[in-house]
């Protein structure tokens, strides 16, 4: 207990910035993920033809060693922040753009002929529609791809994205199991707490018409 | 109203859904397109709001190449209720009624009021507005979304056999409430159907389709009367035939046509003599014309005793006739509640076309209390048709 408490009154200062890098670093690598992958999604459902090459493509990036895509973007981008973001930006993708794709493709064409049938555009047909229904899908890509990110952060300190990787790699570099135990926790915890929260907030997204339905509300 | 010049729609791969199609609809009416699964009805109608393009042809909406048109202005301006429902489980019932309304711009406070006046028409309460579609029963989401198609008051709805999924109760009270709510809004229809009984409770025009190709189009009593062939009457069925047929005979189909009748020149002593050899009591009169003129009986020729005299001179012409293409069931209660012997039968110029006894009126009337067999009575008329 004791030895909790001096760590604390040593690191907290430097846990509380290193934990706001970590959050900063998955949230703008989540956000650009929403950003591409929820309209690519979309688009993909438009294109069939090439819809099943990209999401080969993309199962294909996921593969690739975390560690490789990150030193990959040192000579490209440097290092630092920003290459950081890059690279788990295109890891945050994958399962967004794959449930967008999936939950947008599973929308009733029963429902899609009506709305056609009734004059939406197709612009009103994908928000008013698609979307709010492939909304669940949607956000339980986006919930998934959140905690990945959470752990996968540690490892832009690796590259000088700071983080609270910074914390077990240095506890790695300097035998101090204290160092890697302070940096993983909060790490698991942010994890947990964060899958929570979305799922919070996927429940919320969903139309409740369609809670409803599942016998929910 | 709504023309098709021959239309026809080849799928890729080659599969004919409808061929050479020619069709015209007339503002107001109720049609029903009708015929076996697959034989082009779907196809035909989507064609109509464009969620199908012919592959020859056009279809003229008042006059204009539907191709020409906008073609999401065009969809909001035709109403359409497809087989699934289809009703948006995310939307409330109000959105789902006003949502033609809402992609038109129209205000809140206007589509409220309109989705609250639809859901009158259905008698349905208002608090149903606020709910989801998941919370209501299969027939109430069907009047629903039989409403959304009316929400912004279209002169043309489409109807892919709307009360396909709904139990025979249900079923029939919807089709009742929809035939009077069509009559009063003064909407043209098109009505896809498989259920003869429904085509022939709501069609104004049966379109009979088979393989892509038009069969027959007619009224329901057309077509019950005159099935074009044997497609058609397998497709009405034979129960159901025989049985209109008796609802649908009509005066000539069972009357004499060959009256014993006498021209108006005539002298009593002539017409005695015909009475005499074709052992009848009484003459209908025809001027030369053949026009029916009036009857003499044997007791105003026993009265008279000028045997000199012209028929025309002593005819009663106060007698009620009945026309030919008089529905028997209209004729009967007429003729049997005055008490008359016989009836003569004309035709539309007045012509003397045959006539009609109380004998034969019973016979028939037996056939269709103690229903006596079908063949019978169909045989009969078959024979008799003028
Ligand atoms: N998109 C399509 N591509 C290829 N063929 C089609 C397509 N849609 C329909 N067909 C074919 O065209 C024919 C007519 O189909 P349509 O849906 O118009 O029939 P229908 O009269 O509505 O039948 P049902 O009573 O079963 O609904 C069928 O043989 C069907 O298989
Ligand atoms: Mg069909």
């Amino acid at each position: 207990m004791d030895s909790i408490r001096t760590f604390f009154s040593e690191y907290g200062a430097l846990l509380a910035e290193k934990t706001w890098e970590h959050l900063y670093i998955s949230f703008a690598a989540l956000a650009l993920g929403v950003i591409v992958a929820v309209p690519l999604g979309i688009l993909l459902v438009r294109l069939p033809k090439i819809a099943g090459l990209v999401m080969g493509i993309a199962g294909i990036v996921q593969t690739f060693p975390s560690l490789a895509i990150l030193a990959f973007f040192i000579p490209l981008l440097g290092i630092g922040k920003v290459p950081a973001i890059v690279a788990l930006f295109l890891y945050s993708m994958l399962p967004i753009l794959r449930n967008t794709y999936i939950g947008v493709k599973n929308v009733d064409p029963t429902l899609l002929e009506a709305s056609r049938g009734m004059g939406m555009t197709t612009f009103q047909r994908t928000t008013r529609v698609e979307l709010p229904l492939a909304v669940p899908v949607i956000m339980a890509g986006i919930r998934m791809s959140a905690v990945y990110l959470i752990g996968w952060a540690t490892l832009a300190s690796f590259i000088g994205g700071g983080g609270l990787g910074d914390f077990i790699f240095d506890g790695l570099n300097l035998f101090r199991p204290d160092l890697i135990i302070g940096g993983a926790v909060p790490v698991t915890l942010l994890a947990i707490l964060l899958d929570l929260l979305l799922g919070k907030l996927e429940k919320a997204a969903t139309p409740i018409g369609i809670r409803l339905e599942r016998g929910e509300a | 109203m709504l023309v098709f010049d021959n239309v026809s729609k080849v799928y890729p791969g080659g599969k004919r859904a409808v061929d050479h199609l020619q069709l015209e609809i007339e503002e107001g009416e109720f049609v029903c397109l009708i015929g076996p699964s697959g034989c082009g009805k779907t196809t035909t109608m989507k064609m109509i709001n464009r969620l199908v393009r012919p592959s020859e042809g056009k279809i003229l909406l008042n006059g204009e190449n539907l191709l020409d048109k906008n073609v999401v202005e065009l969809r909001r301006s035709i109403g359409y209720v497809i087989q699934q429902i289809g009703l948006f489980p995310h939307m409330t019932i109000r959105d789902n009624i006003a949502l033609v309304p809402r992609l038109k711009g129209i205000s809140a406070e206007e589509r409220n009021r309109r989705a609250e006046e639809l859901l009158e028409l259905v008698n349905m309460p208002k608090e149903f507005l606020d709910r989801y579609p998941h919370e209501l029963s299969g027939g109430q989401q069907q009047r629903i979304g039989v409403l959304r198609a009316l929400a912004s008051d279209p002169p043309l709805i489409l109807m892919d056999e709307p009360f396909g999924a709904l139990d025979p109760i249900t079923r029939d009270s919807l089709q009742a409430e929809f035939k009077n709510l069509q009559q009063s809004l003064g909407k043209t229809i098109i009505f896809v159907t498989h259920d003869m009984d429904e085509a022939l409770k709501l069609a104004d025009k049966i379109v009979i389709m088979r393989a892509g190709k038009i069969v027959q189009v007619g009224s329901p009593d057309e077509i019950l009367r005159n099935p074009a062939d044997e497609f058609v009457e397998d497709f009405i069925g034979k129960e159901r035939l025989a049985q209109a047929r008796q609802q649908l005979q009509t005066v000539g189909q069972i009357m004499n046509p060959n009256p014993v009748s006498v021209g108006m020149g005539e002298t009593l002593s002539q017409a005695v003599k015909l009475m005499r050899k074709r052992r009848v009591d009484s003459l209908l009169v025809t001027d030369g014309a053949g026009v029916f003129r009036g009857w003499v009986t044997v007791e105003t020729i026993e009265r008279h005793k000028n045997w000199d005299a012209a028929v025309a001179d002593i005819m009663e012409t106060d007698v009620p006739t009945v026309r030919a293409d008089t529905l028997l069931r209209d004729a009967t209660r007429n003729i049997l509640v005055r008490g008359l012997k016989y009836v003569p039968v004309v035709d539309d110029r007045k012509h003397l076309a045959g006539i009609l006894t109380r004998t034969s009126l019973v016979d028939v009337l037996y056939d269709s209390v103690w229903g006596d067999t079908e063949d019978e009575s169909s045989g009969m008329a078959d024979g008799e048709g003028a």
